[in-house]
């Protein structure tokens, strides 16, 4: 017969890992949504900035 | 040892996600939150609604980090108050140095992500907002003035003028007005709280002016805030991010709390026990609706002069 050890305990552990879990993805998520929002605005162009200025307009 | 401290070394150390998740007073995130989402939205400069979202994330996590640091320092007296208590650190589900590294790191992360994500002006801010509230108000004036509530609610004060900063990179009039009307709010809404809650700040030794001061100069300290608040209300409805929508809630508002203030500035205490605190009561419950009011009313003006309405 399995011992099966359930306490409260472990269920805060559980969700504490979880929830971790799920913020660092989310985190993952937000820098790369965050670059491809910055990269396709320019934000990173090496380009002289009349020339920027020139074509967002 | 006995069996409640035994529980507590039991419980130490394993602190489930949402006792973290406390440490961050999700109710006071709400109020961060809808300001700065005003102030961005207010601001002339649009922001690309990816990087706004970040922003609030960020505004709203650092506001939070204050809220976890701010529960390491006071851990000492929340356990003596029957309000915080139940709060993770006294009831002993996260440790003290948990809550610090917690609060520490969440700090730094907000800012610098806040700084990447839009610009420095706006993290400077956060970060000012964050050591405001850590160092000035908890760790000095909590325990040190009865005007605590005062200078401290600068840093409730502060997220309208990050989110604009967010948009605009600088600070300007409509922002510092914005800063002001929190500001100027925050005693008032505050005291109106204080005169029925029967709180245990007393035990506590943290100097409330109900206890420092009595509940009669208290109900003279709202009156007199209130009447400065006004024309600062009032006087935001002639600047950019203003119009006839925020003024008509300005002046409906404003007559509104002036009249509630002066109904709690002429009762005495027998007469608030009398009827339960109704009045007071009644006055604390005006003074949300009254910022959220005004917010609401910003949100508005800005939403209208998308379509070309809206401002003067």
């Amino acid at each position: 017969m399995a011992l099966k050890v359930e306490h409260e305990l472990h269920h805060r552990r559980l969700g504490r890992n979880v929830g971790l879990a799920l913020v660092l993805l989310a985190f993952v998520a937000l820098v790369f949504g965050l670059t491809l929002v910055k990269t396709k605005r320019g934000d990173f162009n090496t380009q002289p900035p009349a020339a920027s200025a020139e074509e967002g307009n | 040892m006995t069996d409640t401290s035994f529980e507590t070394q039991v419980q130490q150390g394993d602190a489930g996600f949402g006792d973290f998740f406390a440490l961050l007073k999700p109710r006071v995130m709400s109020l961060v939150v809808f300001t700065a989402f005003v102030g961005l939205l207010a601001a002339p400069q649009p922001v690309h609604p990816f990087i706004g979202f970040v922003a609030i994330l960020f505004i709203a996590l650092g506001g939070g980090a204050s809220g976890a640091l701010n529960m390491w320092w006071d851990a000492d007296i929340d356990r003596i108050m029957k309000r915080t208590r139940g709060r993770p650190i006294p009831a002993g589900r996260v440790t003290e140095g948990e809550a610090l590294g917690f609060g520490a790191f969440l700090s730094v992360l907000s800012v610098v992500m806040l700084w990447l994500a839009t610009n420095w002006v706006a993290a400077a801010i956060l970060a000012f907002t964050i050591f405001f509230y850590v160092a000035i108000y908890t760790m000095w004036l909590k325990r040190s003035t009865p005007q605590n509530i005062v200078i401290g609610g600068a840093a409730g004060a502060f997220p309208p003028m990050i989110g604009w900063a967010v948009a605009t990179g600088g600070i300007s009039t409509e922002s510092i007005l914005m800063f002001t009307l929190i500001f100027m709010w925050t005693p008032p809404h505050f005291w109106a709280l204080a005169l029925f809650m029967k709180s245990d700040y007393h035990e506590a030794k943290v100097p409330m002016l109900t206890v420092t001061h009595g509940r009669k100069a208290t109900r003279a300290h709202i009156l007199i805030y209130t009447l400065l608040l006004a024309p600062i209300a009032l006087g935001l409805s002639v600047t950019s991010i203003g119009g006839p929508v925020y003024l008509a809630v300005a002046v409906v508002l404003n007559l509104l709390f002036l009249k509630g203030a002066v109904d709690i500035w002429r009762r005495d205490e027998a007469q608030a026990e009398a009827d339960g605190y109704r009045t007071e009561k009644k006055v604390f419950g005006l003074s949300l609706m009254y910022l959220f009011g005004h917010f609401g009313a910003i949100l508005v003006e800005s939403t209208l002069r998308v379509y070309g309405l809206g401002g003067w």
